[in-house]
């Protein structure tokens, strides 16, 4: 009689258990490093908004996927005129934002428009700036025509910064974000957490999560025991130096993928001495990016040679055309005339990559006669002296906009760097949508660049995502600083 | 005991004003536009003056100043920079983090750091006290960081009890939201403890050998009776200053053991908003925290006169 009774008490356990393992995990927590300071991501320049919003919850006419691919989104499919002036979208049927009205071409038009009015704050105006007009034709199809021919237009049409919104809700989106996308805002408890909920009747493939949660977890130490407890199941964005303690470990998948974050030695081209060609290829003469890799980013990350991600079709290597050499670079300060060294200074914004590869870099240049005085500064402090100052020798930091070769042509900016070939090449590469002589193009860019020794190019910015081993559909590269959920299950 | 405390409140207020002045040039003369800091390195410089006149950076700083203070004399603490939400708002979602962690933490620190006090000023010496002041040594001198983090792997990640960081909103429930705040408080209250501990007992020894204390004992009063109607009650003093300083501190300072544990208390608001510019939010959370540190003196002040009753005929 006993051992019936256990009998059956352990069956209906079975029972119990083997119910709960058919239905899989419908929600998720995502630990985010920094919290978005508002949820509009068409009105600010923080990756964190993106990361939490881009693709679950505002969607753009197209979007860019996981290999930095440009895809149809709330765009069904596009032409594009002869002279390359005139994009019409025909745009889905049936699409609702999250409060309920309808997503039509008026919203298209008034998403370009307030993008690219005289008083807009959008933190990337430029990608709207070749556009002339929008029309309204019907409904269901828009017509942009633009100034000059773009060729990434339809690129630039996928940033977070240019997705749709409405009319109703573009005021409050930073509060209580309304979108197309399928998850809709749920709530903010400021300093803590985001969620989002699925929301009903998405026009698109259904999405397999029901509730998704961002956790704010700034420190990179809590991070790991975050994990280890199961309090969030996912780091997109893990700090590199955390992952030998993850490692190992079977609950936790450590996948390394790329991001658009191409890491530099900034060098501020007009102040001499860094004025002359050979005392910036002594630099990047000087440099050992191995060394630098390892000491600054737990030896993830590719080596780049110029200013395009690995990942990219587009890309070519040029880490050949200045290999580690000391000698090299002192021969060649000695023919500028600095063989009795150079004193200069680099400024140091907080991430790690920059004040660990800072310490690794001086003590690099040193070697060769560079003596660098290291100035940690905030954020703030940077983006004041050393970007809109220009005050600095040199110093480090990743620039993280995908495809952005093209600020090396922009007048004014902080690395001071003219050079009419280059924007030659620039000019014509706006002008240009055939994706073979695109890349071309860019290809030649880059040499010019690397050429140049214009910053001391360093290595691409890895991702290291870190996440519970039965979570499938995360992103393993950043083509765009995002969280894509839109893929993202848990294996039953 | 009425000009006692209109001397204390005038000089309040002095401070205050003082303190304001201090934080609005401090925070002008500090390099950094939170309008390009919002829109990051591919914005124009129009378009950042755009953002500046939004924002109304662009007034005289006289203008600034004045709408400050007029804002705060009408209880009205302006607008985040980067949340635009009222400042108001962001600092009472803190504060329902941050008062209930530091009153926790400063209760759980006086309940061990008392008895440890009484016990080893009365054993002082012995064995006893040589333990627990060697205990409130090693208090002292472990950073709480790693203290907090020791927590996190035993009580979150090995044994799973409590969460490892972060906090559900007391929406969640009244357990939930203490079970979040349960380590952040321990690893607070140690050190303070530790302090606490040390400052009683000094106290309570130099009492201790008061001529009165040999009076009471000399005509036959219990020693435990003596330590707790007599010692304690005049060791109070210092004991009292310093719990007051230590909850002005577990108040606002505590942002280490906010990072570590994700809260999202007032410490994490003051630094990011300093590390964001938003001079609106840093001004203004600085100048509640000056109030509350004021009053905070000004409530340890009456204690004294209700602890020591000389204070309140003298006046």
């Amino acid at each position: 009689m006993k051992s019936w009774k256990s009998f059956l008490a352990a069956s209906a356990l079975t029972l119990a258990f083997g119910t709960a393992a058919f239905a899989a995990r419908t929600d998720l927590v995502i630990g985010i490093p920094l919290e978005p300071p508002h949820l509009d991501p068409t009105a600010g320049a923080a990756a964190a908004i993106d990361e939490v919003l881009y693709a679950n919850v505002f969607q753009g006419l197209t979007r860019i996927g996981p290999a930095g691919e440009v895809l149809p989104d709330l765009a069904e499919s596009w032409t594009i005129s002869d002279d390359g002036k005139a994009y019409t979208f025909k745009l889905r049927t049936g699409v609702k934002f999250h409060d309920g009205t309808d997503f039509n071409a008026d919203d298209v038009k008034f998403s370009l428009d307030r993008a690219r009015a005289d008083d807009s704050v959008n933190a990337q105006k430029a990608l709207f700036a070749a556009i002339d007009t929008v029309e309204v034709v019907d409904p269901a199809t828009v017509k942009v025509s633009l100034k000059t021919p773009q060729g990434s237009f339809l690129y630039n049409m996928g940033w977070g910064d240019a997705v749709m919104v409405a009319p109703e809700s573009a005021a409050t989106n930073k509060e209580k974000p309304i979108g197309t996308g399928p998850f809709k805002f749920d709530s903010w408890a400021k300093g803590s957490a985001i969620k989002l909920v699925k929301a009903d009747g998405y026009w698109g493939d259904p999405v397999f999560l029901d509730k998704a949660e961002f956790r704010i977890v700034p420190d990179a130490a809590a991070a790991v025991p975050a994990l280890l407890s199961g309090d969030v199941q996912a780091f997109p964005f893990f700090q590199p130096d955390g992952v030998a303690q993850i490692e190992g470990d079977p609950r936790f998948k450590v996948v390394v993928g790329a991001t658009e974050g191409e890491t530099l030695l900034s060098i501020n081209n007009k102040k001499p001495p860094f004025d002359q060609l050979k005392v910036r290829q002594a630099i990047s003469y000087a440099l050992d990016r191995k060394a630098i890799i390892d000491g600054a980013s737990a030896g993830l990350g590719t080596p780049i040679g110029s200013h395009q991600s690995p990942a990219s079709k587009a890309y070519v290597d040029l880490t050949g055309v200045y290999p580690h050499d000391v000698a090299k670079a002192k021969e060649l300060l000695k023919e500028a005339g600095f063989e009795n060294g150079i004193k200069a200074t680099l400024k140091l914004p907080p991430p790690s990559y920059a004040r660990l590869g800072g310490e690794i870099i001086a003590s690099q240049l040193r070697e060769v006669g560079i003596d660098l005085e290291i100035i940690p500064v905030e954020w703030a402090q940077w983006l004041d002296q050393v970007f809109k100052q220009k005050d600095y020798d040199l110093t480090i930091v990743s620039h993280t906009e995908p495809n952005d070769i093209d600020i090396y042509s922009r007048k004014d900016y902080y690395f001071n760097y003219d050079n009419p070939a280059f924007d030659k090449v620039i000019e014509e590469l706006n002008l240009t949508s055939d994706e073979t002589k695109r890349n071309e193009l860019l290809g030649e860019a880059q040499k010019i660049l690397a050429d140049d020794a214009v910053v001391g190019f360093l290595y691409e910015l890895p991702k290291v995502g870190v996440w519970d081993a039965k979570l499938e559909g995360m992103w393993q590269n950043a083509p765009i600083q995002a969280n894509d959920l839109t893929k993202v299950k848990w294996a039953d | 005991m009425s000009a006692y405390l209109a001397k204390r409140l005038g000089i309040a207020a002095v401070t205050l004003v003082l303190a304001s002045l201090v934080v609005f040039s401090v925070l002008e003369i500090v390099p950094g536009d939170p309008a390009r800091l919002m829109l990051g390195m591919n914005a124009s410089d129009a378009q950042v003056e755009q953002l500046r006149d939004q924002m109304g950076l662009n007034a005289p700083l006289i203008v600034r100043y004045l709408d400050w203070i007029g804002g705060l004399l009408t209880l009205d603490f302006g607008r985040s920079y980067t949340y635009s939400v009222p400042v108001i708002d962001l600092v009472a979602e803190r504060i329902a983090v941050s008062l209930p962690l530091a009153l926790v933490a400063l209760t759980l620190s006086t309940a061990i750091a008392i008895p440890v006090g009484l016990y080893s000023a009365s054993r002082r010496g012995e064995a006893g006290d040589a333990v627990a002041m060697g205990a409130a040594q090693l208090g002292v001198a472990i950073p709480n960081f790693w203290f907090a983090l020791m927590l996190v792997y035993l009580f979150a990640v090995w044994l799973r009890w409590v969460p490892a960081g972060g906090f559900p909103g007391w929406s969640a429930g009244m357990w939930p939201a203490l079970k979040s705040l349960l380590l952040p408080a321990v690893a607070l209250a140690l050190p303070q403890a530790a302090i606490l501990a040390r400052v009683t007992r000094s106290a309570l020894i130099e009492v201790l050998n008061e001529d009165y204390i040999r009076t009471a004992r000399a005509k036959g009063m219990p020693y435990r009776a003596v330590l707790w109607r007599h010692a304690l009650r005049n060791a109070l003093i210092p004991v009292v200053t310093i719990m007051g300083l230590q909850f002005a501190f577990l108040l606002a300072g505590t942002i280490i053991i906010e990072n570590v544990f994700y809260l999202p208390g007032l410490g994490r608001l003051v630094f990011q908003a300093i590390t964001q510019r938003d001079l609106v939010v840093v001004e203004s959370v600085v100048m509640l925290l000056v109030a509350t540190v004021i009053a905070v003196n000004l409530i340890v002040d009456l204690t004294y006169a209700i602890v020591d009753p000389r204070l309140r005929s003298r006046s």
